[in-house]
């Protein structure tokens, strides 16, 4: 067990060995309880993130993404919450920890930016001093030095008129100012951790670049984790190192962000990909939308959870979960998993396809009908397919 | 303003609705023998403007009140604002008191009753608010008599010593009259107050505030409570209403020489220009403490400030 | 989308509720209110029972087998004594006069009953109806009648009812009944008027004019329907405040004249004396407190009720 310093356990400094990840998520499993039923939001979900590494999460909506970030950070409060599994920051077992000694670390190690800026912030308390307060309670600031912290950090991150903004209230200020403030709000203890959760979700499509750059700029110059939690593959892309996609409460692909993009494997994946709107595209292509909806989180039907709604689905993806395995070549190699039974871009892959498409399965066809890129891959298909057995198939556009 | 309008009205339909009365106000004014006498009836009422035009007569009596001349009491023939002046500070005094215990009880009531919420010590206060809502300000005040005054003897059940007299004597005798009508008061902002602390705690921004560390006293007293004391304003002021009417039951109850049962009194007497005097009066403190919560409530809301 | 005969057919078949502005209230028809009792916790269901006693006594109170005459004072006739604590023939005792307390608590519950349901009655349909048109009509109409309002919110009501009686000069259940009843009129018009503010702006009603319905027709089969369940639900909290306004009056002595029985006018006969024999005043204190409360607690618990069943829309 790590060495304590301090009189509270699990709140002083910690030895951590040099070369151990600053936090390890171990089989996560996360239940609501409500009346109608057990609400599973995170299934097993593992992870491990180094110091200065950045980490994206993406899934859509009811994927558990936001719940998986709040129950690292144990900040799903309420009676009916039950947690389960290993979750190590710094070497100290987070799960294990008394609340109150989470309370230290909150603001201190562990930082979250939220979704709505506008009601993330105390509607009538200035500015000023929801930027201090937590300073002077966390770090015993005196009121002079919380001040000038504050100007600092309105300064790095560029709000124009930082002392005057002090004395501001949150409705005074537009969308875009109101996150910078919750940014610099998470920044002012410097914690080694940082949770963004849909930090760019509620606002102009404009204001997200700089946000995100914003974001972007803090983790490298501060030397700091971040977590980056998104339902848009596009805000990953480029910013952070490795990323995880989450579906029904599980990880359905994980791996170093290039690698994902460039090799993607799994099918819903895909999917997220093909449902970005690109400027390019001619006008009035139809947006890929993917077709279903997530399962009921209460009754997760057997098997792949995202059978349903899957191009490539079997017959054994409705029975048998597949499991998390590695399926990199190349580049990827062993830090690249994915849990399907027929991955993208495999040979098992590309039959199952055309057997769905051949079978008219209404999710293939859209997705063969739709966008250039499921043209060429069903183009590809119907050419192998064609090569493999000297016929034509009734596949193809 | 709307304010001026609406008290110009108050007053105007209460000096209209006195006016309307069955009898001869004039009757009042002059000997029993002389009323006989059509001429001279006749002849006082010209002297003292009764047959003018009634916009008129509320335009001199509006002219007058202005000037703190109510008229004069047809019984006892005083000014009437000398039989205000003294009482004022009675009645204030015991309004102010109930207001503050109010507060003073039901405020940490409802914030502990709120954080706390389904816990047994929130069972308990809820169910205590409900029975002391449920409990007439009148019955309470009797109980109380029969406890402290008859049983125990600790306080006096009547009467009232005024604070140049007596602190202690002050205290005593408004004790039992405010903490009767304080138990509604407390009951209804433990209420309010509670449910607009749940309220609050499950709004994003207590959240971020967990989330930066700071403690739940902190969270709860810094930036729970300011949003509810906005409710507890509005609350505070539309309860004024009934605090006049209750404060005119317990003056009566406890036979405190205040505004409210001297307009009682008055009553009974038939005495029409105190009637309208105290009406008006009330009506109007209604109005003023209406208009002053609403005030008060843009001031200290930065988001409608703005706007405003 | 509902049209506005299938929306009443809804309505008559018991099985939907109607959203309103503040939230359905309307409980499921086609449930028996015994299931709806049943379910309710001990304390609900002891106040539930309550009330429906202390209701059907006051109703019935003449015709309950036993029951003595409320204003027969024995001790005249030197029948019975004044002040007697209960025994077998008086089961509560008698009062100052010797009246059976008992029989009083009853007929003063009838009293309460009457002044209440009087009051609750007008401002059901006076305030409900004015309020209705005004929020549906709009213009000149809605105009005067919030002016109406706003004035009759302006005067506390106690201050008015001591204004009115002493100029009218007269006593009683009957002008009391009146007076508070004009009174409350201004507050049932004020919610009649917000809620049919924003039903007038749903569709069905849209849809009901571009058919052809005649305004008065849309208004009573379609506005007044959809307003009066919030009204209903507002009377259960109004009639807790006007039990304890009727006896408060009879309390004070302006209320109803001391012959009829009423809980405020027997608390304040008991009160002189108070020091000799304090049982007297209790009976109807307890009557009092056990129906207000009940009320309470019976409003708390449809509202909370209510709430559920709406959000299962």
């Amino acid at each position: 067990m790590p060495a304590e310093n301090a009189s509270t356990p699990g709140t002083g400094p910690v030895a951590v060995s040099a070369g151990s990840p600053l936090l390890r998520v171990d089989d996560l499993h996360t239940s609501f309880h409500v009346p109608a039923g057990e609400v599973r939001a995170v299934r097993g979900v593992s992870l491990t993130l180094d110091r200065g590494r950045t980490l994206g999460i993406v899934g859509e909506s009811g994927s558990g993404k936001t719940v998986l970030a709040r129950s690292i950070m144990r900040l799903n409060i309420g009676g009916n919450v039950s947690t389960s599994g290993n979750v190590e920051f710094e070497g100290r077992d987070l799960l294990d920890l008394p609340l109150k000694a989470m309370k230290n670390l909150w603001g201190t190690e562990l930082a979250m930016v939220f979704q709505d800026p506008m009601t993330s912030l105390n509607p009538v308390v200035r500015v000023g001093r929801q930027l201090t307060e937590h300073v002077r309670s966390n770090l015993g600031a005196s009121r002079g030095e919380a001040r000038q912290t504050a100007i600092d950090l309105l300064r790095e991150v560029r709000i124009p008129d930082a002392e005057a903004r002090l004395r501001a209230f949150p409705h005074e200020l537009s969308g875009g100012m109101r996150q910078r403030i919750c940014i610099a709000i998470a920044l002012a203890c410097e914690p080694a951790l940082l949770f963004a959760d849909e930090p760019t979700t509620a606002l102009d499509v404009t204001v997200q670049h700089q946000i995100l750059n914003l974001l972007g700029r803090e983790q490298r110059e501060r030397q700091m984790a971040m977590i980056l939690v998104t339902h848009d593959l596009g805000v990953v892309a480029g910013r952070t190192d490795d990323t995880i996609v989450m579906y029904a409460g599980k990880v359905v692909e994980q791996a170093p962000t290039r690698v994902l993009f460039t090799e993607m494997r799994h099918p819903y994946s895909e999917a997220l990909l093909r449902s970005i709107p690109r400027i390019g595209q001619r006008s009035h292509t139809r947006l890929s939308a993917i077709t279903g909806r997530p399962p009921d989180p209460i009754d997760i039907p057997p098997g792949c959870p995202f059978n349903p709604r899957c191009p490539y689905v079997q017959q054994k993806c409705r029975e048998e979960p597949p499991p998390l395995v590695a399926v990199g070549d190349g580049a990827g190699g062993a830090s690249h998993l994915a849990a399907c039974w027929y991955p993208v871009g495999t040979d098992a892959g590309r039959d199952a396809f055309a057997r769905n498409l051949a079978d008219r399965l209404p999710q293939t066809v859209v997705v063969a009908e739709g966008s250039e890129f499921a043209e060429s891959a069903a183009a590809n298909a119907a050419a192998e397919a064609t090569a493999a057995n000297g016929s034509s198939e009734g596949g193809g556009a | 303003m709307r304010l001026v309008a609406t008290l110009l009205l108050v007053t105007f339909v209460t000096f209209m609705a006195t006016s309307l009365l069955p009898g001869d106000p004039v009757n009042a004014l002059i000997p029993i023998e002389a009323q006989q006498d059509r001429e001279f009836v006749e002849q006082v009422r010209e002297e003292w403007g009764f047959n003018d035009p009634l916009l008129v007569r509320y335009g001199r009596w509006l002219g007058d009140a202005v000037r703190g001349d109510l008229g004069d009491s047809y019984v006892t023939g005083r000014p009437i604002i000398d039989e205000i002046t003294p009482r004022l500070p009675v009645t204030g005094e015991l309004m102010v008191v109930t207001v503050l215990l109010g507060i003073l009880i039901g405020v940490p009531l409802g914030l502990v009753s709120g954080y706390r919420e389904g816990s047994r010590a929130d069972k308990v206060v809820s169910a205590v608010a409900q029975f002391g809502l449920s409990i007439p300000n009148f019955v309470l005040g009797l109980v109380l008599i029969y406890v402290f005054a008859i049983k125990l003897r600790w306080l006096p059940a009547t009467g009232w010593t005024r604070i140049s007299d007596s602190v202690t004597g002050n205290l005593k005798s408004v004790a039992m009259p405010a903490i009767a009508l304080a138990v509604a008061e407390v009951a209804v902002y433990l209420r309010v107050l509670r449910s607009d602390i749940i309220g609050t705690l499950k709004e994003d921004y207590i959240l971020s505030a967990r989330a930066k560390g700071l403690k739940d006293r902190f969270i709860l007293f810094r930036h729970a409570l300011r949003p509810s004391s906005l409710t507890l304003t509005t609350l505070i002021g539309l309860n004024i209403a009934g605090l006049i009417t209750g404060t005119i039951v317990i003056e009566q109850l406890f036979a405190i020489p205040g505004l409210g049962r001297r307009l009682f009194s008055a009553v009974f007497q038939r005495d029409y220009m105190m009637v309208q005097g105290l009406t008006v009066l009330l009506a109007a403190a209604y109005v003023i403490i209406n208009a002053t919560v609403d005030f008060i409530y843009i001031a200290i809301d930065p988001r409608i400030r703005r706007r405003a | 989308m509902a049209g506005p005969t299938e929306l009443r057919s809804l309505q008559e078949d018991g099985q939907a509720s109607v959203p309103t502005a503040v939230g359905s209230f309307r409980v499921r028809v086609g449930r028996s209110l015994w299931n709806a009792f049943r379910e309710m916790s001990w304390p609900t269901k002891a106040c539930a029972s309550w009330l429906v006693l202390i209701v059907t006594a006051a109703i019935f109170a003449d015709w309950i087998p036993g029951l003595q005459d409320p204003n027969y004072q024995g001790f005249l006739f030197g029948k019975g004594k004044t002040l007697d604590p209960p025994s077998m023939e008086h089961w509560l005792g008698t009062d100052n006069v010797s009246r059976d307390i008992l029989a009083r608590v009853v007929h003063g519950a009838r009293t309460s009953l009457i002044f209440a349901g009087g009051v609750l009655l007008c401002g059901l349909v006076v305030g409900g109806l004015l309020g209705s048109a005004a929020g549906f009509l709009r213009g000149r109409f809605e105009a005067v009648v919030m002016f109406y309002v706003d004035v009759s919110l302006a005067f506390p009501a106690l201050v008015f009812f001591l204004f009115a009686i002493t100029m009218l000069n007269t006593r009683g259940l009957g002008i009391m009944t009146v007076a508070v009843a004009i009174l409350i009129v201004a507050p049932y018009t004020r919610i009649a008027r917000a809620n049919s503010l924003s039903v007038s702006n749903r569709e069905f009603v849209t849809a009901a004019r571009a058919i052809g319905t005649s305004r008065p027709r849309i208004l009573v089969r379609e506005i007044i329907p959809n307003v009066y369940p919030t009204l209903v639900a507002y009377s259960l909290i109004v009639a807790a405040v006007l039990v304890i306004l009727e006896a408060t009056l009879s309390f004070l002595g302006i209320g109803v004249p001391i012959p009829r029985a009423s809980w405020g006018g027997d608390i304040n006969m008991a009160r002189r004396d108070i020091a000799i024999n304090v049982w007297p005043m209790i009976p109807p204190i307890l009557a009092l407190v056990a129906t207000i409360l009940s009320v309470n607690v019976v409003s708390d618990w449809l509202r909370s009720n209510a709430a559920s069943r709406s959000s299962a829309l």
